[in-house]
């Protein structure tokens, strides 16, 4: 166990400095740089070069991301272009809503899919797992744009129940009026939901077909008995994989979430940063993407292993 | 085996080879619905523009017109209506098919053969090699590709050696980029089932058999794999496609990776959010053709595996 550990934590460091060197060179060692960004296109060459001395532009490229690496584990991940601020300061309460969105999404839809995902497999065939995989299906194939889309239409536009976009007042936070956040995360959820349940469906009818199911059908045991201790365990393993390559999908779907309903998150930052070529916070926000997407594998991984017994004794 | 047939018939019987799963999909109750659907949309993309009653990009003062409303002395009926500057909806649906299902399609052909490529190749050699080329493709795999697609296209301008290319190809650099994010983003993916399925493949005995033939590398991999793993293949080529579908609308919808007079479907859907009380059928038309194009592939996918008895695989 300590060895598989050990790996892992050294596959994550390699992938993130590979990630931390492809975000730098995508946005750095291109040509036209943050110096030009700042000043458009009626610039000067001699304000150009001021700028660059002033941001050490002028200095190669390597330096600049050995400086900007030690800044990172420091904490300080530069200032925004647009802004003027330190990144950290502006992304702070960003991480923040976005964290609340993600995670109530997260904690509604992975239990309720397993459930659902349980229930459609045992019952394979019948007209309720039909119905249920109909409407997964749909779920999964509705872009997050769409599904908002549909959302804002009905219950905003039609039956003025719910806020069209999820403003929150610099300074507040979401929690403080949770109805903007019931669309976003019901879009979150959709799709989060149709992946695991679907998942979690084929596992059980899978595991159900094997041996230890029959054997433990054929020497009487009761038939939640058979579910619950020996089908389900085994539909689990594959299933959490899902999850974990799902939050990796999340982090996607967060940007398109946080635009739909202009919910101020880090991914709707992203997007404010890319039309505005705000470099630094660009490279943040991906950074933090990124971090957060590979720690969440390890998190899976980890999960994978303890509930796993020939990975969690072996080795 | 002896070559006595002629050249057409056996490249005819190549291609039936080839799209044998996906006919095969048309048993089952899912790839019923699919298939038709996917080609329907393939069709329109591919006609749309002789279909189209109106120009898709060009304004007129008929704005705001219901659909199915009967229309004035003659004129040919805005049948899914206009928008706030009197474009016609459906010529923009159509033209939008045309550019979706291209990018899509392409992107994905790309990452489908390029992941082919890596996948079988990896798996062929084993050993160290596939160790290394499988890390490699996890590592690429560790980034969300809309965040990598977002990525690129902030940095497009700068790019000034993508201009020949786009102009050779008379496309914006948008859509070469996102191609181009496509084939990147997929191709790890790909490679990752095509080695399996090599790998399984690889210990069938008609394998061995080439093998103590002396068949050359190529032979084993073109003539004996390859066709076995068509089946892996077509639905993975179907995952991609939809998944593709996802990343260019989002894109689209982000108002980006798309050239501002040409019409797409999830730019039409997020610049129509102002008149959505006054005009609803706007953004609903585009809405209603992406999730049914995305149904459809998702239904063909699984109307191959069930026909070719695949099991579900991990998405994304």
């Amino acid at each position: 166990m300590l060895r598989f550990l050990l790996v892992r934590f050294t596959l994550i460091f390699i992938t993130l400095a590979v990630v931390s060197l492809a975000i730098f060179g995508v946005t750095e060692v291109l040509p036209g740089d943050v110096a030009e960004a700042i000043l458009g296109k009626s610039r000067t060459p001699g304000a150009l070069e001021t700028l660059r001395e002033q941001m050490g532009l002028d200095r190669p490229a390597w330096q600049r991301y050995i400086e900007w690496i030690f800044g990172v584990l420091q904490g300080d991940l530069g200032d925004s272009l647009v802004q003027d601020r330190p990144v950290t300061e502006i992304l702070g309460s960003r991480l923040q809503n976005s964290l609340v969105l993600a995670v109530t999404a997260f904690l509604i839809s992975v239990p309720s899919a397993i459930l659902v995902g349980v229930w459609a497999g045992v019952r394979q065939g019948s007209n309720a797992d039909h119905t249920v995989s109909v409407i997964s299906l749909v779920a999964i194939s509705l872009p997050e744009f769409v599904t908002g889309f549909i959302l804002i239409v009905v219950f905003s536009s039609t039956l003025g129940w719910l806020p069209s976009s999820s403003l929150v007042m610099p300074g507040s936070s979401p929690l403080d009026r949770p109805v903007i956040l019931i669309m976003p995360i019901a879009t979150m959820t959709a799709v989060l939901f149709g992946y695991v349940m679907r998942m979690t469906r084929a596992n059980v009818i899978e595991a159900l077909n094997t041996n230890y199911v029959r054997t433990a059908i054929l020497k009487g045991l009761p038939r939640w008995q058979v579910i619950w201790r020996h089908a389900v365990p085994n539909a689990m393993l594959p299933t959490i994989a899902v999850i974990s390559i799902n939050v990796g999908w999340m982090l996607g779907g967060l940007i398109i979430v946080e635009s739909v309903f202009a919910y101020p998150g880090l991914g709707l930052s992203l997007i404010n940063a890319v039309n505005r070529r705000d470099l630094p916070m660009l490279q943040a926000i991906s950074l933090l993407i990124a971090a957060t997407y590979a720690i969440s594998n390890l998190f899976a991984d980890l999960a994978y292993a303890w509930l796993n017994p020939r990975i969690r004794i072996s080795s | 085996m002896i070559q006595n047939t002629s050249a057409a018939r056996s490249s005819f019987a190549q291609i039936s080879k080839a799209i044998a799963p996906f006919t095969s999909a048309f048993k089952t109750p899912a790839g019923r619905i699919g298939l038709p659907l996917v080609l329907l949309h393939v069709l329109l993309a591919a006609f749309g523009s002789y279909l189209a009653p109106y120009s898709a990009t060009d304004f007129s003062d008929a704005t705001y017109v219901k659909p199915f409303t009967s229309a004035v002395d003659g004129a040919i009926p805005h049948i899914l209506g206009t928008d706030q500057f009197g474009r016609d909806v459906f010529s923009r649906l159509l033209s939008g098919a045309r550019s979706i299902i291209l990018i899509s399609g392409i992107g994905s052909i790309l990452g489908v053969a390029l992941g082919t490529a890596i996948g079988m190749t990896s798996g062929y050699l084993g050993g160290k090699a596939d160790e290394i080329i499988m890390r490699v493709a996890d590592g690429l795999m560790s980034f969300p590709s809309l965040l990598l697609a977002l990525l690129v296209l902030s940095v497009s301008d700068s790019l000034m050696w993508l201009d020949g290319i786009s102009s050779a190809f008379a496309t914006g650099k948008e859509s070469i980029l996102v191609i181009g994010t496509m084939a990147v983003v997929h191709a790890p993916r790909v490679a990752r089932v095509l080695r399996s399925a090599t790998l399984t493949i690889k210990t069938q005995e008609y394998v061995d058999s080439a093998r103590l033939r002396g068949e050359s590398a190529y032979y084993i991999i073109f003539k004996e794999i390859l066709p076995n793993a068509l089946p892996v293949l077509a639905v993975e080529g179907s995952v991609r496609f939809s998944y593709a579908i996802l990343l260019a609308s989002s894109l689209g919808f982000l108002g980006l990776g798309v050239e501002p007079p040409s019409p797409d479907w999830g730019a039409m859907i997020s610049d129509s959010r102002s008149i959505l009380t006054r005009a609803p059928w706007v953004p609903l038309a585009p809405a209603a053709a992406v999730a049914s194009l995305v149904v459809g592939v998702n239904l063909l996918t699984e109307g191959i595996r069930d026909a070719q008895k695949l099991p579900t695989e991990l998405p994304e």
